[in-house]
Parts: structure tokens; sequence; C-alpha cells
């Protein structure tokens, strides 16, 4: 592998290249020569070897975030996960109370399937974050009420990278006898995860973050005190009755070797990546008007979303065809709305239109961050150029004076 | 999304970037989006006792089908009289630039900016008509 990869990939929290060792571990779980049994046939040894690649995987996830192997239920992903742990939390719970708490910055996996549960008769609280991306532990004590039975808050942001105080939160819920649900989705092999010490009782994880495959996750589901989930998908009674599906053990097999992986090598990684990470925040942050979004502090080491003002994200990354990242600008979406997630930390609409996210990670090199800084600097000028808002600013205008024809 | 060679051309080298003197007489200058929006057009046009499109310079914030749009609106324009620019319809610019059903608000604007470059300086003209009568 070359030291400067073109196109240079910056966008590892979209989703990661599974790691040579994990697809090797893969390809094992495939053919006839290969561990190809069926983990749940209880009668013959290729049920048995399947059995155990799957048992071994669900010791390495477990021991990535401090749980029992038994309190892993293997899902298609995070979003599966997502849905399964607050659906079934919630319809579980449903005699105590209707009413569930999370944050406006959250994944759509949760927001999304809030919203279902509000049009089946729950109550939700979106909560602000602050201005940095983080929760207020006591606006969210404020929103507790007695018929509160589900606290919703993902670990790292998918967007701005900030990591939540966990800890905190799940020592509040666990006071007030309320269940925590956690997306970690964005958490392994980046930021600490201990289930007992932070009092989580629900934790939704993915593969494909982790330099794993798609299309396999996990839900952490807490046994003591034990967390009872209504199932979403029904079938053979599969994961405790939780999750019925044939395991598929390749994927769980890669999923465990990713996380395997993580444990082992996330001190050194991390301690890389965040000087990789410094770095390109060092190479841009003397540009004039460039602004970091979300804590700086209490954030992922490979995460910098920043938002460069009066030049348009989309355009932004049509300059920067030899990198790929991406931005909260509306036209990057169909739905021609800004980045939910900066909004709702205050950002204006500007500043949402005018962010670039850069997720870096394990193959992540100096050059090419070194190309990314001069190829962004090149970008921002070119388009600063072009920018009438630019002359406006240079000219001494308040943009916020000026009236606008909205269209 | 992918873009079309024309979209591509206009953003890597946009023609007739730049700034007009917006104080004098014979240039009228067009405004138009809103920054929240997420694209800003301004469009100049300079014009001569005849009523004929002689330049026209643009500056835009905005998606690369923006910067495409307002780049070809400036070449479309010149030489036209006001009444001939001022019937340039946006599906022509969709139609020059391919643009995706998703991007047509982009050739909307630029007709509009059109439309406003156009008014300010009939309303600089019929001024100053005014003041010499």
């Amino acid at each position: 592998m070359g030291k400067l990869n073109i196109p240079v990939y910056l966008d590892y929290s979209a989703t990661t290249p599974v790691d040579e060792r994990v697809a090797k571990a893969m390809t094992d779980c495939l053919t006839l020569q290969g561990n190809f049994g069926n983990p749940a046939s209880r009668s013959h040894v290729f049920g048995w070897k399947a059995e155990d690649a799957v048992t071994e995987a669900r010791e390495n996830v477990a021991k990535l975030i401090g749980a029992n192997p038994k309190e892993i239920i293997w899902t298609s992903g995070a979003t599966e996960s997502d849905n399964l742990a607050i659906k079934g939390a919630a319809h579980f719970n449903a005699r105590k109370g209707k009413h569930i708490i999370t944050l406006k910055t959250e994944h759509k996996a949760v927001l999304d399937t809030c919203r279902q549960l509000e049009s089946e008769g729950f109550e939700v609280t979106y909560l602000d974050p602050e201005e940095n991306g983080l929760v207020d532990i006591t606006k969210l004590a404020d929103a507790i009420r007695e018929d509160t039975t589900l606290v919703s808050i993902m670990h790292v942001n998918n967007e701005i990278g900030v990591i939540q105080d966990i800890g905190a939160i799940g020592a509040l819920t666990r006071s007030k006898k309320i269940l925590l649900h956690v997306d970690a989705a964005q958490s392994p092999g980046k930021v600490a995860i201990d289930v007992d010490a932070m009092n989580i009782d629900l934790l939704s994880l993915c593969a494909h973050k982790v330099y794993g495959p798609k299309g396999i996750g996990a839900l952490y589901v807490r046994r003591k005190p034990r967390v009872r989930i209504e199932a979403q998908i029904h079938g053979g009674g599969h994961e405790r009755g939780m999750r019925s599906g044939t395991l598929a053990t390749h994927q769980i097999v890669g999923m465990g070797e990713s996380f395997r992986i993580a444990h082992e090598e996330m001190e050194a990684e991390n301690a890389r990546i965040e000087k990789l990470r410094d770095r390109l925040y060092d190479g841009l942050k003397d540009m004039e008007e460039v602004y970091v979004n979300g804590d700086l502090e209490q954030r992922i080491p490979g995460n910098l979303n920043i938002s460069f003002n009066f030049v348009e994200g989309e355009s932004l990354m049509m300059s920067l065809k030899d990198i790929a990242v991406s931005s909260g600008s509306a036209c990057t979406s169909d739905s021609l709305e800004p980045s939910y997630v900066l909004r709702a930390l205050g950002r204006n609409d500007e500043l949402a239109h005018s962010s670039l996210r850069f997720t870096l990670g394990r193959f992540t090199t100096e050059e090419e961050v070194d190309f990314t800084i001069k190829e962004v600097r090149k970008a921002v000028e070119k388009l600063r150029d072009l920018s009438p808002l630019w002359d406006m600013f240079k000219d001494g205008v308040d943009l916020d004076s000026v009236q606008w024809a909205a269209h | 999304m992918a873009y079309s060679d024309k979209v591509i051309d206009h953003y890597e080298n946009p023609r007739n970037v730049g700034k007009l003197d917006a104080d004098s007489d014979n240039v009228g200058t067009g405004m138009v989006g809103a920054p929240a929006c997420g694209d800003v057009m301004r469009l100049q046009i300079q014009v001569d006792d005849n009523g004929v499109i002689e330049d026209a310079k643009f500056k835009t914030y905005g998606c690369g089908s923006a910067i495409a749009s307002s780049s070809l609106v400036t070449e479309m324009v010149k030489g036209k009289t006001l009444d001939e620019a001022a019937a340039i319809k946006n599906m022509e610019i969709v139609e020059e630039l391919a643009l995706p059903p998703v991007k047509i608000h982009c050739s909307v604007l630029a007709e509009d900016a059109i439309a406003a470059a156009i008014e300010d300086i009939k309303a600089k003209r019929e001024k100053k008509a005014e003041s010499a009568a």
C-alpha cells in the first residue's frame, strides 16, 4: 500500500474497509472446506464447530464492552439493534409508562423509531444538546417524569464525533429506575465502553464502523438486573427468543474478530489517529472564518467537523474530487434541509450548509492528511473568490442585516 | 451525485466571474437567493445606450449546479437586448446543463437573477429620466 492513496478516504464514520485479518476469518466460514455449518444444528460436528466460532465471537464482542457473552444478541446492524432496544423496551414496559426521552442529535435509527412509537401512543421528549453537542445532565433530569420508562442517548455522535458522558447519565437513570439505551455504533475501538460502570441496560453495536463487515450488529441486553424486551422478529427462538433467524456465522465471526482487534489495538491506534486529526486541524485552523462543530475535547480522535463560512459544502466537495468526505450541506441530501445535527447545536443554516466532516481511520496516512490540507485550502480559496457572501463579508456588510429573498 | 460534463466545465472554468460597479448608471445588479437556503447569486449586467447587454459578471455561493447555472447565464445574456434577456427561461438552462430534477431550482434562481438585474437597471434609468425631466 502506498502512502498517498488517491482518492483519499476520509469518511471512516460512514463505513470502514474490512481489515484483512477480519476478511480472512470470514472467508474461513463459507465453503465446504470451511466452517459453514448452522450454529443451531445440535446433532453433528458441523453445527458444533460453527457454534464454537459464534461463541468465541460473542466473547470478543462482550469483552470490549465489559459484558457477559450471554448478554449479546446478534442483529443485522445498529439500526436493527436500536429498533429492537427502543420498541422492545417501550412495548414491554408500556403498562408502567409510555414516556421516552432522547436527544435531537441522535441517529435517524433512534429518532425514526421514536416517531413510530409516538404514532402508537407513546410520548417522546427530544432534548436539545448544548452548543458543544453534549447533554446537560440537569436538563435530562428535569425531563424525567413519573411515566418515563426509557432514556435513549447515543455514546458518540456520528456527525460531530462528540462523546456523551454516559457514566453520569447512567447513574441518573439507574437511580430513577429507568432503562438506559445507548446507541454505540460509532464507539467501539474509539472510546472505552463499560456497561457495568456506566449502568447501561441496552447498547447497540455494529461491525462495519470497526473494520468489520456490513450487515451484522449486536444488542447488549443486561441480565442483572434483568432487562426484558419484546422481540420484534419472531421465529425459531434464536438468541434467547429476542431475535430469531439463523445466525450468519461468517458475519458474526467477522464482527468478533474486528472487536478483538479493536480491543487489542485501540490505544495505540487512537494515539496515532488523534495526531493525524490534530495535524489536519492545525493545517486548516489559521484560515479565516473556520468553525469547528462540536466539542473539541470530548470527541473521538478521528473526527473533524468544520464549517468554512461563505462556501457551500456540496460545491466544496465537488472541488475535492480526490478526497472522500461528507457534508452537512442540504445539497448532499435529497431533503434540501441542512444537517439537523448542526442545527440542533444552534449553528445557523449558513454554517450548516458550509460544513465538511472528515473522519480518519486505521489506514489514514500523514501524506493523505497533508494532501487534504493542500486541496481544501485551494478549494476554499477558489470558492470564496466566487462567493458574493465573501465579497460582502470583506466589504464589512453584516449579512444578518440583509433582507434575503428566501426561496 | 454525478454531474454532467457541462456542469463540471462551468464549475471548473467559470465564465465572467467578478464584480461591476453597482453604482454605475449603466450597471444592473440582481442578487437572489438566501444564505440560509444554501445559494445566493449575484448577477450584474452592463448595458449600453441602445439597451444591449455588453458585459455580464457573476458571483455565486451555492452548489456546483448553481455556480454552473450563473456562469452559463452570463454567457447567454451578453449581446442580447434587455427584452431578449428577459425572455430567457430556466428550462433553457436545465437543458443546456442537463440538470437533474433536484437541481432545477438552481436554474430558476438564475432566471430570477436575470430578471432582478434587468429590473435594477430599468429602475435606475427611469429615475435618471425623471430627474432629467
